[in-house]
């Protein structure tokens, strides 16, 4: 039989305002263990929680860029459960009137646009961390994250491949970058990801048992994961068993899924509208406004660049995958007259040596005006593309100006007709045989030659000036 | 006299005019304390030394211009004061010292006011006794071996007692206007939202609200125009205009339109207390107020509405106490979970346990449809009785409590009879509602109190009605022989 996969995602990210969502403590990564804390977000007897605008902004601002709706209407309910990185023994969060509803995220699947459908976004606050020492009998609580704005965006389910739901992860990332909500870093926490797949046969519309996976460190965690449950599931069902309904963890060290103990989820939270806090109205203006200031999005960004600079959709996609990037990439271009050949030093040469290094963008330790300079040299006739190859790499290592490195490592193109004759000269009288082939007809020889020509001068002579002098001199 | 028996306007004119000072006032308090403490038991904690220093600092400094300058105050132990025990009358938080003042304790200070100590209360605010309090029980100054009404009862029994001048204490569904009626003195719950609840011990935050305890009316008026006011800290607090309510004090309930509601005057209600309520209507009628009977159909559901409302709330607000970060943890627990529940069994008592497991209940999935949110149906029904009534009456006046204080230990064993002693208060919680008790006659030698409702943010006319009836009448002259 064959069957179709149907994944959903629950994806939470740390919003970027400076304070905290109930409180005015920092929400800054880091610091030493219970230093950002206060009364309120420690859960105090007799504090009060009070909503962080700046927070609402945010959440909507992320609802709008996923083409969200934003009801006029919200509030905040009680989330109740016992845990000691839970201070009041619940969390804020929202139950059935949350910020935002009904968005998408289109993705690309096979050459095609795919719209992955989001079921709703809501407002919440983070809880702490427990620090768990090796061998000792008791736990550490760590409350610097605690109260923390996040927000929970839960997706339809849309997606059918692990590889759309790494595509879908990855627009997100990229769009609640762009508008810079969230630094969504998997690493430090920022964004989670929660997701759950089950299988059904091809052609039918119910749901099949669905399993949810959690403890995914990376993106490329989340595809795994998902790759071996699917695999997994699918063993089942082709030998007639049974999924059972239940919460697995990935193992990244072993590469599989491992039932987490169903005790944990036998949760009743007792959801109740928070009395602390009133309900949230939003006034039409304000999102209005807010949607007013989203900057261009990824997608309007890649088509822009395919009409406006003529790129192939490829090098489009690639380059306004990150904000950095783009707005590295528009900087140049506003200096320079060729979009593809900027397209083309930054993919190929740029984002290599950032792969090599494992560096982001906004490490790079020169400016758009320096690679543009560098290209001009090129254009220039001062520096050959070979030798502007040596060039980028010394200004990725130095941060120096590329004038600076050609003039001290003495790069600049020999373009001294004389010069290049000597030289050529030398080179035809060493390679008898290269210039017998030439001469009979091998067009390739002539190649070989003014290969050696470039040799002998370590690469910088014009080339085409030695073509020139190579062709006269050989009759 | 003896100091400690002044009002604080009493004590206001003497301090303004250097004939008594805040320390001597300060010191006649405490006196009276050492001397009736030991039958009353109003006091959880007694803040000796401070209060001295205190007061001390407020006559060097001269100024008293402010009318609770220099003035002895006693704080319910479920408001949080800077750097001095907050235990909520709870073994839980036997050692609790809050690091914050609640901002009705920031707003004394700043006024001057000598905070003496923190008085006791039912565990949590839930009580209507005083002797559901983690430690002791509290007793009746008009008779020892009576209780003084709850939660606030150490409250009302220390302003009874002259243990101290006035007393702020908190409302949830009668805890101020119960015990001041058990205590013969006045206590009124602001409307919800008028003063902020931060820094006081959530019980049921959709129904909590601090107010004053006073020994008169115009005492009430002086003390809510110090704490009243909203509050960024306070989500819930109204962001309205307070009128200086001193300026309600006014002899005029002329052409005033009063509603009495049969519900209140009905089954469960001694006849001397119904007796009492009917005479303060004549008195008001002979004061040339227009008295007319009314109906508050709902009302009957308030009281079991209440009680899902309230223990829904608290479950939840009460979680926090796990003895993770603050409190008293209990000792020799195997994992997590029986640290828990260890620290919860012994920290907690009974009647708080069993409103946690009522509330926790009436949430539980499943359940929530057909208790909490039928409750909030009720709720809306109970506030639109009374929406109704005021598009007609001015203020609506009825017994604040059915019957005067018990005996200790009358109704320990019964708890649904221990609910009832609050079904003249709650549907007033339930609305959101301003309402005082002040004296209004005697029965069998204990005071009986009056209630006057009145209209959201209109706190104003209360006091004008019953600053009109206090001086008509002499029922909060007559003090307790102690
Ligand atoms: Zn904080």
């Amino acid at each position: 039989m064959e069957f179709e996969t149907v994944i959903g995602l629950e994806v939470h990210v740390e919003l970027l305002t400076k304070s905290k969502v109930f409180c005015s403590c920092t929400t800054e990564f880091g610091g030493e263990v219970n230093t950002h804390c206060c009364p309120v977000c420690l859960g105090m007897p007799g504090v009060l929680p009070v909503l962080n605008k700046k927070a609402v902004e945010y959440a909507i601002k992320a609802a709008l860029a996923l083409n969200c709706e934003i009801p006029e209407f919200s509030k905040f309910d009680r989330k109740n459960y016992f845990y000691p990185d839970l201070p009041k023994a619940y969390q804020i969060s929202q139950y059935d009137l949350p910020l935002a509803r009904k968005g998408y995220i289109e993705i690309e699947v096979d050459g095609k646009p795919k719209r992955i459908g989001i079921n709703r976004i809501h407002l919440e606050e983070d809880a702490g961390k427990l620090i768990h020492e090796e061998g000792k009998s008791y736990s550490l609580v760590d409350l610097n994250r605690t109260g923390v704005p996040l927000i929970e965006i839960v997706s339809e389910p849309d997606i059918r491949t692990p590889e759309e739901a790494w595509l879908y992860l990855n627009k997100l990332k990229t769009i609640l970058q762009y508008i810079e909500v969230s630094d969504c870093k998997m690493e430090e926490g920022s964004l989670r990801c929660d997701t759950n797949i089950s299988l059904r046969p091809k052609g039918s519309d119910k749901f099949g048992t669905k399993v949810e996976l959690k403890n995914l460190g990376s993106f490329r965690a989340v595809r795994r994961s998902l790759e071996y449950e699917e695999r997994r599931q699918r063993e089942i069902l082709e030998q007639g068993g049974v999924i059972v309904q239940e919460t697995r963890r990935w193992d990244e060290a072993r590469g599989i899924t491992i039932p987490l103990r169903s005790k944990e989820e036998a949760h009743d939270y007792r959801y109740f509208p928070d009395p602390d806090l009133v309900p949230i109205v939003i006034d039409r203006e304000w999102v209005e406004k807010l949607k007013s200031e989203l900057p261009e999005l990824p997608d309007a960004k890649k088509k822009r660049y395919m009409e406006e600079y003529g790129l192939p959709a490829y090098d489009a996609g690639v380059l306004t995958a990150s904000k950095a990037l783009a707005n590295f990439f528009e900087e140049c271009v506003s200096q320079y007259h060729d979009p593809k050949t900027v397209s083309n030093w930054v993919m190929s040469e740029m984002l290599g040596i950032l792969n090599e290094t494992g560096r982001e963008v906004d490490e790079i330790p020169f400016k758009p005006e320096q690679l543009v300079k560098m290209l001009k040299m090129i254009d220039s006739g001062t520096i050959s593309g070979k030798i502007a190859k040596e060039v980028f790499r010394d200004m990725f290592d130095t941060g120096k100006d590329p004038e600076a490195i050609v003039k001290e490592k003495g790069l600049t193109q020999i373009s001294d007709e004389k010069e290049l004759e000597k030289i050529a000269k030398k080179v035809i009288e060493e390679n008898p045989k290269s210039v017998e082939d030439y001469k009979k007809g091998k067009e390739k020889a002539l190649g070989f030659l003014v290969g050696q020509v470039m040799k002998e001068t370590r690469g910088k002579a014009n080339p085409q000036l030695v073509n020139k002098i190579l062709k006269e001199l050989l009759g | 006299m003896n100091l400690s028996e002044l009002t604080i306007h009493e004590a206001h004119e003497l301090l303004s005019k250097k004939e008594i000072s805040s320390e001597e006032l300060t010191k006649a308090v405490l006196d009276r304390i050492d001397k009736v403490e030991e039958d009353i038991k109003a006091f959880l904690t007694i803040d000796k030394e401070r209060a001295l220093e205190i007061s001390k600092k407020v006559d060097k400094e001269g100024d008293f211009s402010n009318p609770l300058a220099g003035i002895p105050v006693a704080i319910k132990d479920n408001i949080c004061t800077k750097d001095l025990k907050t235990t909520c009358a709870s073994k839980i938080l036997a050692n609790f010292v809050p690091p914050y003042d609640a901002t009705v304790c920031e707003k004394l200070k700043s006024e001057k006011a000598v905070i003496i100590g923190k008085t006791n209360m039912d565990e949590f605010a839930m009580g209507s006794s005083t002797e559901n309090s983690g430690f002791f029980a509290t007793r009746n100054p008009w008779d020892v071996d009576r209780v003084p009404g709850g939660s606030s009862g150490g409250s009302a029994a220390a302003v009874a007692a002259d243990e101290c001048i006035f007393a702020l204490g908190s409302d949830t569904g009668g805890s101020i206007r119960q015990p001041a009626s058990y205590c013969g003195v006045v206590g009124l719950k602001p409307t919800y939202g008028r003063v902020s609840r931060y820094g006081l011990v959530a019980y049921a935050s959709s129904l909590d609200q601090i107010g004053p305890i006073t020994k008169d009316v115009r005492d009430c008026a002086i003390v809510l125009n110090a704490i009243a006011g909203w509050d960024e800290k306070d989500s819930t607090s109204v962001n309205l205009p307070v009128p200086d309510f001193t300026k309600s004090l006014v002899e005029d309930v002329k052409g005033m339109k009063m509603g009495l509601p049969k519900e209140y005057l009905g089954e469960g209600i001694e006849p001397e207390v119904r007796e009492a309520v009917l005479s303060a209507a004549r008195v008001f009628e002979n004061l040339g107020a227009s008295v007319e009977e009314i109906s508050l159909p709902h009302t009957e559901y308030a009281l079991w509405a209440y009680y899902i409302i309230a223990p829904a709330e608290a479950s939840s607000n009460l979680a926090r106490y796990d003895g993770i970060r603050y409190g008293v943890r209990a000792k020799d627990s195997d994992d997590l979970i029986d640290l828990y529940k260890k620290t919860r069994s012994e920290g907690f008592g009974r009647e708080v346990k069993r409103r946690i497991m009522l509330g926790t209940y009436a949430l539980s999935s499943g359940y929530y449809d057909a208790y909490y949110l039928k409750a909030q149906k009720v709720r809306t029904l109970v506030k639109a009785d009374f929406d109704r009534a005021f598009e007609k009456y001015d203020v609506i006046i009825a017994p604040t409590a059915p019957t005067p204080a018990f005996r200790i230990g009358e109704k320990t064993g019964d708890p649904l009879k221990m609910y009832m002693s609050d079904v003249c208060t709650i549907p007033v919680n339930m609305a959101g509602l301003p309402a005082i008790s002040i004296p209004c006659g005697f029965s069998g030698g204990l005071p009986v109190g009056l209630q006057i409702i009145g209209k959201p943010f209109d706190e104003a006319t209360v006091i004008r009605a019953a600053y009109t009836f206090e001086q008509a009448t002499d029922f909060n002259t007559k003090k307790p022989a102690l």
